[in-house]
């Protein structure tokens, strides 16, 4: 057998799941969102625009996703970026991969158990009891667009702090030295060094944690109570209550072409940052 | 900074603690601490929906991790002689796979699988020409293993890959200068050299699977898995049994992950 007739065989089969399980199901949703519902829910083959015509009925949806998908991120990052930095610069290496390793820790336990835990902090009788007993009364925390963005800062962090980790741990200490040397404060050596130098992991990480919220079911359905919903909570009610599966598809397909625009925009910009920095660089 | 880097671990850590403290509650309800008791374990343990949801779950997860973990190094293995347009597919086969938001992957699945199965199961009838005998195609753990498979599959592909990537070219050549063949080659030198990749994979394959609720929600079928009754359970409302089953399952995500790095790094140091 030749060297190359055996990597074909060795690819073979997840080629063949891939195509199974991932190019014909997602070909379903691409066909399906230009049919018609059937009588009792499901599919009925047809060739109409009317799905995607229908998409303002879910404007609520999306105009909540694409506001709370990036305000979550932002506000992500402004909470991972000191803690990343204080974990690559300011801590011993002994005790680095350690704090490191607690902060991703929660990451991969189930986000369902950790989501529901903010129940119990931001219900009746978590924090506005508490509130209410300094006398601050009647405070509403559960079932808002805080509760959630609370949920997601929370639930995404792990994921943020993560890539911005990598990208100071290496960055050479001697530049910032340098810099120091060279006469400038500590805060425009980090604006100007620090800052910018960090800006791949960065990018990672608001990316990683955007597409990751663009598809958010849980932390809406736990934390926003119906009142706060996403894209995904509108695909679970169209799939599994209304079973209007070719209204469905139309919106699970203009969720993958938005995410995709969103992203290739802006790795676009990631990419014109970081060669507008290399020019510097040489200079 | 030192207190704020406090305050971050007290934010992530403080939610779990609750979770853990109010599932020793002896109370019935869920959010006053009336004395401590372990009974809500014991119920928990001796429920027979959570021990059911339990099983499918860590069978799911077992054959899942299993499968996606032979598959993907394969996989990786045979990418590293592929260049070309294949090559090309196939990279932006397991990108999509990745980035395709879970829910996503749940309804395209439940919407292919529902229209294939109505199409097959009246076809295998006339096969087998009786309708009693004759298999019947539907929804769960089969359907929940492929799902799980195909995306776990391609997290495995992109850890070996990255392993493998980091070998020496010479060993391969010089394997097969000494006269092994391709197969010996990659059991005595390649295999044991990417072992901790492979192990590292299968653990989160595993974590996965065992965690996954979005994908399981639509592929399921009338299969109950753990997060499926979880959620479920708290859309009833939340109680100290629940705490007791997620201080649990999270215990055992974190000695998993444990034992996944200690493995990950004897292979870095070796």
């Amino acid at each position: 057998m030749t060297q190359r007739a055996r990597n074909w065989l060795l690819i073979a089969p997840s080629g063949a799941l891939l195509l199974v399980m991932l190019v014909l199901p997602l070909s379903f949703v691409f066909v399906f969102s230009f049919g018609e519902r059937g009588p009792s829910g499901g599919y009925v083959p047809a060739f109409t625009l009317e799905q995607y015509a229908n998409l303002p009925a879910r404007w609520t949806a999306f105009k909540n996703t694409l506001i709370l998908a990036p305000l979550g991120t932002l506000a992500a990052l402004l909470i991972a970026y000191p803690l990343a930095y204080q974990l690559a610069v300011r801590t011993d290496p002994k005790w680095k991969t350690l704090l490191l390793v607690l902060v991703i820790v929660p990451f991969w336990t189930s986000i369902l158990i950790r989501s529901y835990a903010w129940i119990y902090i931001l219900g009746g009788q978590g924090l506005p009891a508490l509130l209410g007993s300094i006398g601050i009364e009647n405070v509403r925390l559960i079932y808002t667009p805080f509760a959630v963005t609370i949920g997601i800062i929370y639930g995404y962090l792990p994921l943020m702090v993560f890539p911005i980790y990598v990208a100071l741990d290496r960055l050479d200490m001697r530049l910032l030295e340098a810099s120091g040397d060279l006469g400038a404060r500590p805060m425009t050596t980090f604006l100007r060094v620090t800052l910018p130098l960090s800006v791949p992991g960065v990018a990672t990480g608001c990316m990683l944690v955007f597409i990751l919220l663009m598809g958010e079911f849980l932390i809406p359905a736990l934390l926003g109570g119906g009142k706060v919903f996403f894209v995904g909570n509108a695909l679970v009610d169209l799939f599994l209550q209304s079973r209007n599966w070719a209204y469905g598809s139309a919106v699970a397909f203009t969720l993958i072409v938005i995410m995709l625009i969103t992203v290739t925009i802006y790795m676009r910009l990631i990419a014109r940052l970081q060669t507008g920095r290399e020019d510097v660089a040489v200079m | 900074m030192r207190l704020y880097s406090l305050a971050v671990y007290l934010f992530l850590y403080a939610p779990i603690a609750i979770i853990a403290l109010f599932s020793f509650n002896a109370g019935r309800h869920a959010s006053d601490f009336q004395g401590f008791s372990i009974q809500w374990y014991g119920r928990a343990l001796n429920n027979p929906f959570v021990m059911d949801a339990l099983e499918t779950s860590l069978i799911v997860a077992f054959v899942t991790a299993t499968l996606a973990s032979i598959l993907g190094t394969l996989a990786a293995v045979g990418l590293q002689g592929l260049r070309g347009p294949a090559r090309a597919i196939f990279d932006a086969l397991i990108y999509i796979a990745v980035m395709i938001p879970g829910i996503v992957i749940g309804i395209a699945t439940l919407i292919a699988l529902v229209t294939v199965f109505d199409v097959m199961n009246p076809w295998l009838e006339s096969l087998w020409g009786d309708a009693d005998s004759a298999p019947t195609l539907s929804m769960g753990r089969g359907s929940l293993i492929a799902a799980h498979t195909m995306f776990t599959m391609a997290l495995v592909i992109i850890i070996v890959r990255a392993r493998l990537g980091t070998l020496e070219k010479s060993l391969g050549e010089a394997s097969a200068d000494l006269y092994a063949t391709p197969l010996g080659t990659f059991r005595q030198v390649t295999l044991p050299l990417i072992a901790p990749a492979v192990l590292a994979g299968f653990l989160l394959s595993f974590t996965f699977s065992f965690d996954d609720f979005i994908i399981a929600f639509f592929v399921a079928g009338s299969e109950t898995t753990l997060p499926i009754y979880i959620f479920s359970s708290i859309r009833r409302g939340v109680t100290p049994e629940i705490n007791a089953i997620g201080t649990m399952v999270m215990l055992a995500s974190l000695v998993l992950l444990i034992v996944a790095q200690l493995i990950l790094r004897r292979g870095d140091r070796k």
